[in-house]
């Protein structure tokens, strides 16, 4: 039975094989591409990649990469993030605000004669406490969190806005080594990043907080009467989303040297989310991929880099992403209906 | 009901000897969801080693008991007792605490989480403290052991609980509260979707607990022939009070059977008195 629809599966990809071991072996790659979602996305990432390389000579060189790694880096934390929530079967719009508007807190904290790391650590409670904020409003309200924290979004935009004049500023903290660690240096940032992601895959992955977030997820009411205190377990997860978005803000702004009030967050966050989902993490809660959304998320500077390599506008990244979104989210859907029938 | 020192011929009475051997007592336990009043003053005790059946119709209060026991939920009024002290369960882990396990009627389990992983749900193990990385090995092999023990057959430990049958998740669901060693545990309906052998593996189970380690056992079940075979007591619920409570062999099918059928008729002629007085 299984065997059956893993041939059926295979079929276009390896025609008839001869061997009975080599039969097993594109077997079990079928199998390995259908029940870790991951594997997909992996190899269409590699694909796009020999493809802009042989198209541009350049797309090697360190500048490209450097330039690359610099846009994966925000994606993959907030991305990494956002899993968090999605296992929990709520998502968080405000991250990308959050992103923008710490770096910001850094400034006017700093501007008032505070040390820039102790600005930068008040920026980091600050985005805690935005966190916070959207947990609890979700859980003691029962707003959905898709409502709640595009509330956040627009009032952290509005705050900018208003604490800046709308007028943009540089960004302090970008001298010797203190600035060369945190956003200088070209690969402080993606090193903080991936840093970052590793923490939440571990946590995700191999901790009880993790198994208590899959169980928050996946069955509310259970994971409640099991004694798990999922209004906490939410909490926290939207901290820690909070935390990592506005930790690569502050690089990215300490990176760049100026800060524009009129940044668009949502941009920020959308790209974090569908780089989830194309990593094949589902909107349904209970199931989630950190690797995935990493993938996805080097899918995503891949695509957006190597299309200004060939000299493709930025237009045609657009369209594209939105042709990716859709392709991804119906694999996804029929892989994970394939991968039922093949595990049973 | 009237706790008696032992059980003459009288009879009524649960064999109680004296209040040390009360291991769990409910006096006047009242509870509301907003205009429905569900637990209209619910007085129950459970004896070391006693196996009490709950039953009554769907919709009587009988799940809402439970959770009031276990701590998920909380009584609007009237009091707890645990070995004749009064206790007060703001969350589950307190009722745990006291040695009180649940099997819910939902069973609360986790599908996209693995057989292992459901069975220590919220008792994980974990390489130093609470914040440690997984034992997962130790997970593992201890309910591949437990499992082995009981006798519970799931062919695959790392299958995520969604593939299994229902009877196979309830079996779960059973076992992750009986391996805590409690001292009392409350099942409520832990038969309803298992076959005739997985129905009998439990009962063996159950009262293996009850008679050979004293675990006290409240258990709610629908299926009169199974609960004569596992019960020293019966209870029935209606209306969200206890409106009977006979030692099993003080009582017969017969008698249970006639008690819900001629509650169910009243219910029926009362209807119909108050669709002809409307
Ligand atoms: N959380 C709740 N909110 C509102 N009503 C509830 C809730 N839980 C139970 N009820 C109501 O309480 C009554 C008793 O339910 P339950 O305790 O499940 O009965 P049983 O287990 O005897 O079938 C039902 O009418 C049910 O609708
Ligand atoms: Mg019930």
């Amino acid at each position: 039975m299984a065997q059956a629809t893993i041939a059926t599966g295979s079929a276009p990809a390896a025609p008839a094989p001869s061997s009975g071991t080599e039969r097993g072996r594109s077997a079990s790659i079928v199998r390995l591409l259908i029940q870790r979602r991951e594997a997909t996305v992996f190899l269409v990432t590699v694909a796009v990649i020999v493809y802009f390389s042989i198209r541009n000579a350049n797309f090697y060189s360190e500048a490209n990469i450097i330039t690359m790694v610099q846009y994966i880096a925000p994606i993959a934390v907030i991305g990494a993030g956002e899993v968090l929530l999605l296992v929990l079967a709520e998502i968080d719009l405000s991250a990308g605000q959050t992103f923008l508007t710490a770096p910001w807190i850094v400034y006017f904290i700093h501007t008032d004669g505070v040390p820039i790391g102790w600005s930068i650590a008040i920026a980091l409670l600050c985005s805690l406490a935005i966190g916070a904020f959207n947990g609890v409003f979700t859980v003691v309200f029962g707003v959905p969190s898709l409502v709640v924290t595009l509330g956040t979004n627009y009032a952290l935009a509005g705050f900018v806005l208003i604490a800046s004049s709308a007028v943009q500023v540089d960004m302090p903290g970008r001298t010797g080594t203190f600035g060369q660690v945190f956003g200088i240096s070209n690969w402080s940032e993606i090193a903080w990043a991936l840093a970052i992601v590793v923490v939440i895959w571990v946590l995700l992955k191999k901790t009880r907080f993790g198994v208590h977030t899959t169980a928050t997820g996946g069955n509310l009411l259970g994971a409640a009467e099991a004694g798990i205190p999922v209004k906490r377990v939410k909490v926290w997860c939207f901290m820690i989303l909070a935390f990592g978005a506005a930790f690569v803000g502050i690089l990215d702004g300490i990176r760049i040297g100026s800060l524009d009030p009129a940044a668009p967050g949502l941009d920020v966050v959308l790209s974090g989310i569908v780089a989830a989902v194309i990593g094949g993490t589902a909107l349904t809660g209970g199931r989630g991929t950190v690797v995935g959304t990493l993938i996805g998320a080097v899918f995503l500077g891949v695509l957006e880099d190597g299309f200004n390599l060939i000299g493709v506008s930025a237009n045609w990244f657009i369209l594209a992403e939105g042709v990716v979104i859709l392709v991804a989210m119906a694999i996804n859907v029929q892989l994970g209906i394939l991968a039922e029938r093949t595990k049973r | 009901m009237t706790i008696t020192e032992d059980s003459g011929p009288s009879g009524a009475g649960p064999k109680v000897v004296d209040s040390r051997e009360i291991v769990l007592q409910t006096e006047g336990i009242t509870k509301r969801f907003g205009a429905v009043v569900v637990l209209r003053g619910v007085d129950m005790v459970l004896g070391r080693g006693e196996v009490l059946g709950l039953v009554g119709d769907n919709g009587a209060g009988k799940s809402t008991f439970v959770k009031i026991l276990c701590g998920f939920q909380r009584q609007d009024s009237g009091r707890i007792l645990v070995e004749g002290e009064e206790v007060q369960f703001h969350t589950v882990e307190d009722a745990r605490a006291k040695g009180i396990e649940t099997v819910y009627q939902d069973l609360a389990l986790v599908p996209q989480l693995t057989v292992y992983q459901n069975l220590f749900l919220n008792r994980e193990l974990t390489y130093g403290g609470k914040l440690g990385l997984m034992n997962n090995r130790k997970m593992r092999q201890l309910t591949r052991q437990y499992l082995d023990e009981i006798r519970v057959n799931v062919p695959n430990i790392d299958a995520e609980v969604d593939r299994l049958s229902g009877g196979q998740r309830q079996a779960i669901a059973v076992a992750r509260a009986t391996r805590q060693e409690a001292k009392i545990l409350l099942l409520d309906e832990p038969l309803a979707a298992m076959g005739a052998k997985e129905s009998a593996l439990i009962i063996d189970l159950v009262k293996d607990l009850s008679q050979n380690r004293g675990v006290s056992i409240v258990v709610i079940d629908h299926n009169y022939t199974h609960l004569f075979e596992l019960c020293d007591r019966v209870s029935v619920f209606q209306q969200g009070r206890v409106t009977f409570d006979k030692r099993v062999a003080e009582t017969s099918l017969e008698e249970l059977t006639e008690l819900m059928v001629s509650d169910y008729r009243r219910q029926v002629m009362e209807g119909q008195a108050q669709l002809k007085g409307a």
